[in-house]
């Protein structure tokens, strides 16, 4: 994912959840779209954001609120199989 | 395969010897764990494995993995902090050859990762590496360093 954000390890966003602060890292990322956030607007199943080391999956997914200096990490799921 | 041949994966005995200790523990599962190590320039690890993080497998499955995403978060922090990153993973295969399935070619997200394979179907475990990109799998040779 970082390849496209120019392989910067963190970027700083702003939204009041987390679903709209990645529709706005998306929108200065363009690359990005479809890889975090699926085109029907779920959270893609290969990836698991965090926000401030939780899970949103268990939180309220896109909808879960973000304060002031909340750290949001994304990172591919990494799944396989025999 | 030369097109993208990559530099041996390089692990140490004992961090061998921890991967085949986790794959055994999780049987009758599948288990799985993280590589960190130095990356170059370009992006592309140089092979070594300076760190192997143990990590659960969230599927508890004997067909498939995957990675416990807050274990991956642990890991991805302490790379971090050690000035490494996250270079690979390796997965057993309960009963099949050390070769990635069409599961792990189609699940594989990162062209400069190493995939490794612990295959524990015959007595010894046997463990081999690949990459994989866009569907092309190349082995990596795998070095013990003692």
């Amino acid at each position: 994912l970082r390849s496209h954000v120019d392989g910067a390890p963190s970027v700083e966003a702003e939204g009041d959840t987390v679903g709209a602060v990645l529709a706005a890292l998306t929108d200065r990322y363009p690359g990005l779209k479809g890889q975090i956030v699926t085109h029907d607007g779920n959270l893609h199943k290969f990836v698991n954001v965090y926000k401030n080391d939780d899970d949103v999956r268990y939180l309220g997914q896109l909808e879960t609120a973000v304060a002031d200096g909340d750290e949001i990490v994304v990172i591919p799921a990494v799944a396989g199989g025999s | 395969v030369s097109a993208f041949a990559t530099p041996a994966l390089r692990l140490r005995e004992r961090d061998w010897r921890a991967v085949v200790g986790h794959c055994l523990d999780g049987l009758p599962d599948e288990a799985c764990g993280l590589f960190a190590g130095p990356v170059r320039a370009d992006g592309m690890p140089d092979g070594t494995v300076a760190a192997v993080y143990l990590t659960a497998n969230a599927d508890r499955s004997a067909k498939t993995y995957t990675v416990e995403g807050k274990d991956m978060l642990r890991a991805l922090r302490d790379a971090d902090d050690r000035g490494l990153e996250l270079i690979g993973v390796f997965h057993s295969h309960t009963h099949t050859d050390a070769y990635p399935s069409p599961t792990d070619v189609r699940q594989a997200p990162d062209p400069n990762w190493i995939y490794a394979i612990v295959s524990l179907r015959d007595g010894d475990p046997v463990i081999r590496a690949y990459r994989i990109v866009d569907g092309n799998i190349a082995e990596v040779p795998v070095v013990l360093d003692s």
